[in-house]
């Protein structure tokens, strides 16, 4: 065990940091690198991988400090999927030369992730997936076809699940492994959205060789190696305060104050209702915030997706109408391919169409009430017919 | 036009271990003489109050005086320890004259006694006496006022104590009445000359409304209009606020109680709560409760605190809250079928208490309106 850590061990360290270092005179990267190895990265990871094995709610300290001094941060938009989705996996299950490996180019940004999950025949039934890896010597070797897959374009390491063996109930028959996007068997390209931009991508991987030892977890383990990804997927809420008025609802709500000539009786009531809406989602959210810096974590994490979801759809449909005129036109329908996901940076059109994604992305609306519903509140599960049969014989 | 400005400081949203004290002593009080069929039967009778749950909730817990000082007779807590005892009370709608009488009508004195500096030197007066009797329990009262007034929207319901106000909650069990008139606030015995209580039928029926009329009745006085006029915006801030506690316990019962049911009622070689249908409605209910929760315990704590922004929590609390219990008790009485819609079944109770709640202390629309005012997001 590692001595106790505590607010003000942290505060110490954080300025020992920042007096090495000053960021004023320390390059982006190089200030990224010493905060990783002054454990300063994320408190409770472990030492020597970024953190302290501190309590988690002691990052809060870090980050307000650093702040203060105007240190650079790892701009966590670009990064979400490295850092909401694939550090804590390899946490969890990589070895010891894995976590070495990958977290560290990770957190500081050098190395963007993606996630090979979907596939056209499996989103929502991620189990049912086709993409077959075959063992090969010390090498997988992988062939299959993944889809939607966020900044595929921009990564340089994808989380991948593929299935090692048909005979297998599908669940049972999964390996994870961690893929190399500059493989040569490896195509990404576009696929262009409701937006016009293309954030997401079709991924082709045709005799992708995987060394064996960028496998995370057993074989055949890997939907259980997937639940943790998908769990942090969902639970990505936490950590920082938002003020009021900080999500979409506040665009909204300075049109409405700075332009009384738009103003009907009829978008002040759906105005007014999602205001307070956002408000107690928002409220709800710190309570959860709260509940995780006292050490005890609600279920309420897996709501407020579902919460924001909605939201977000409502309100910037709301934006787009009671901007009237100026509703009717939209930004830019060039092709890009961004490297985030910017909602606030753009236009009410974009807000709109870009929030529909919201209640797909990362598990439907639909999945996850059903998770609420079996999982939080005991309901019981709907009878399937697929779960001892062998992958193989399902039709699919 | 600015945002509206952000709240002070940040809210404390989760339960103290006293308060969590304070609720097992509370839940087991009410398992024990509050049950549903005991709230029935005693609903539908002359004396809708057990006198006996009552003592042992405000003396014996001594939860009547948790907002009153302790100087004052009280137990030094706060609004957050309140809205706890409402929580409970509203899984069991559990008629207690707690709401009216230990939040209400205690409030608005406390707003006369120097807690909150209106009169300096209130603590010896009148207003301090009655604030004691209420504290203890011995005695309760009821602000007379409809049950519907919004916090802002309260004007003097008479010119002088003469005259009628219609559909006061709990008044027929008060022993006095804190009477709004143009002329000041004042304090009048129920059962004094010139004073005419009349039970009137309620929707709700764990929670009476009564007519009073004063005709040559006589009075304490306590303040003056102007002092009267804050008090009484006080304390119906306060009724507001942490009505969305019982709101939130109504629509936790409702939840609970239909889960419970629909994984044990079969149709269709089923538990009915296997269909999607269904469990998507609950989860939804689900986020709905946990949602209300953490407005209710802003409301809660801004009370407490005294924070500039409670006007506004309670007004987020209330135009939030409403919805989510009545949307609840709805749900409970449909997903019970046929039982849900018999009298012996309890699940009536909760949806006439929470629709009458919705509109108790302002409906979810007019907590809007004050939202619009609040929030600076004007009508056209
Ligand atoms: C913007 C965006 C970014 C994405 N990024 C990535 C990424 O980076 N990596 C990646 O792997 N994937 C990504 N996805 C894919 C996403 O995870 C899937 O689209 C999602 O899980 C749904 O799967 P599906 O599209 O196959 O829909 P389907 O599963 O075919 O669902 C169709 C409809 O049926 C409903 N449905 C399905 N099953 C059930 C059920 N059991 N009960 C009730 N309703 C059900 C769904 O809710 C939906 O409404 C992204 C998607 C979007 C929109």
């Amino acid at each position: 065990m590692s001595p106790a850590v505590d607010a003000a061990e942290v505060r110490r360290r954080t300025r020992e940091l920042l007096a090495a270092h000053p960021p004023a005179t320390t390059g982006r990267t190089d200030f990224l690198k010493a905060r990783f190895d002054a454990g300063l990265a994320w408190v409770h990871y472990p030492q020597g991988l970024g953190g302290l094995d501190a309590p988690r709610s002691l990052q809060q300290a870090v980050d307000a400090e650093l702040a203060a001094a105007d240190a650079p941060d790892n701009d966590p938009r670009r990064i979400g999927i490295g850092l909401g989705m694939a550090a804590p996996t390899i946490l969890g299950y990589g070895t010891d030369e894995q976590k070495r490996r990958f977290l560290r180019p990770l957190w500081v940004g050098e190395e963007v992730w993606c996630q090979l999950f979907s596939e056209p025949g499996a989103g929502s039934d991620l189990a049912a997936l086709a993409t077959r890896a075959v063992r090969d010597g010390d090498d997988w070797v992988v062939d299959g076809q993944k889809v939607w897959t966020s900044s595929a374009h921009a990564a340089r390491w994808a989380i991948l699940i593929a299935r090692t063996d048909p005979d297998l109930p599908k669940h049972r028959g999964i390996s994870y492994f961690i893929c190399d996007m500059t493989d040569p068997g490896v195509d990404v390209r576009p696929l262009r959205q409701i937006t016009g931009e293309a954030e997401f991508n079709e991924v082709f991987l045709s005799g992708v060789r995987i060394p064996d030892s960028h496998r995370l977890g057993p074989v055949g383990e890997g939907w259980k190696v997937a639940q943790t990804t998908l769990m942090n997927e969902r639970v990505s809420i936490g950590g920082s305060r938002i003020p009021r008025e900080g999500g979409m609802i506040g665009p909204v709500s300075r049109t409405w104050r700075e332009r009384p000539e738009l103003r009907t009786h009829g978008t002040h009531q759906r105005l007014l209702t999602l205001w307070v809406e956002a408000e107690v989602a928002r409220l709800t959210g710190e309570r959860l915030r709260q509940q995780l810096v006292a050490g005890q974590p609600g279920p309420e994490g897996s709501g407020m997706k579902l919460a924001f979801a909605r939201l977000n759809q409502e309100i910037s449909g709301l934006e787009v109408e009671l901007l009237g005129d100026e509703g009717l036109l939209y930004g830019d329908w060039t092709m890009v391919r961004p490297e985030l996901v910017d909602f606030t940076g753009r236009d009410a059109g974009y807000r709109y169409l870009r929030s529909k994604g919201n209640s797909i992305e990362g598990g439907t609306s639909e999945v996850l009430l059903n998770i609420v519903a079996e999982r939080v509140l005991g309901l019981p599960a709907e009878p399937r017919n697929d779960k001892d049969v062998a992958w193989k014989d399902l039709s699919r | 036009m600015t945002a509206p400005a952000q709240p002070p400081a940040t809210p404390d949203l989760l339960y103290s271990q006293d308060e969590e004290d304070l609720r097992s002593a509370v839940r087991a009080l009410l398992a024990d003489r509050a049950d549903a069929p005991t709230v029935i039967v005693a609903a539908e009778s002359a004396t809708p109050y057990d006198q006996g749950l009552w003592e042992a909730l405000a003396t014996g817990i001594g939860a009547a005086g948790l907002l009153v000082p302790e100087k004052l007779g009280g137990q030094g807590a706060s609004h957050r320890e309140a809205a706890v005892v409402l929580e409970e009370l509203g899984r069991t709608v559990a008629p207690a004259p707690y709401l009216t009488s230990s939040v209400v009508a205690t409030e608005t004195l406390l707003a006369l006694t120097g807690t909150g500096g209106i009169t300096p030197a209130g603590d010896s007066g009148p207003a301090a006496a009655l604030l004691a009797e209420l504290a203890s329990g011995s005695r309760t009262a009821v602000l007379a006022v409809p049950f519907a007034t919004p916090p802002g929207g309260a004007q003097a319901a008479l010119a002088a104590l003469d005259g009628t106000v219609q559909g006061i909650a709990d008044a027929a069990v008060a022993d006095v009445l804190l009477v709004p008139t143009a002329e000041g606030l004042y304090a009048v015995g129920a059962t004094a000359p010139g004073v005419a209580v009349e039970p009137l039928v309620p929707l709700d029926l764990t929670r009476p409304l009564a007519a009073l009329t004063l005709s040559g009745a006589a009075g304490t006085p306590l303040a003056g209009p102007d002092a009267s006029a804050t008090a009484v915006r006080r304390g119906l801030l306060a009724g507001a606020g942490l009505l969305a506690s019982e709101q939130l316990g109504i629509a936790e019962w409702c939840l609970a109680e239909t889960v419970r049911y629909t994984r044990e009622r079969h149709q269709f070689n089923r538990p009915v709560g296997s269909f999607q249908a269904l469990k998507h409605r609950m989860a939804q209910l689900w986020l709905e409760v946990v949602s209300a929760r953490a407005a209710a315990r802003n409301a809660a704590d801004a009370l407490a605190t005294g924070s500039p922004d409670a006007p506004l929590a309670v007004a987020v609390a209330q135009a939030y809250c409403s919805g989510v219990a009545v949307h609840a008790a709805e749900e409970c009485v449909q997903l019970h079928g046929g039982i849900g819609m018999t009298w012996e079944h309890p699940a009536h109770l909760y949806l006439k208490r929470a629709k009458a709640d919705s509109i108790a202390y302002g409906t979810a629309g007019r907590h809007r309106e004050a939202v619009a005012e609040l929030a600076e997001l004007p009508a056209p």
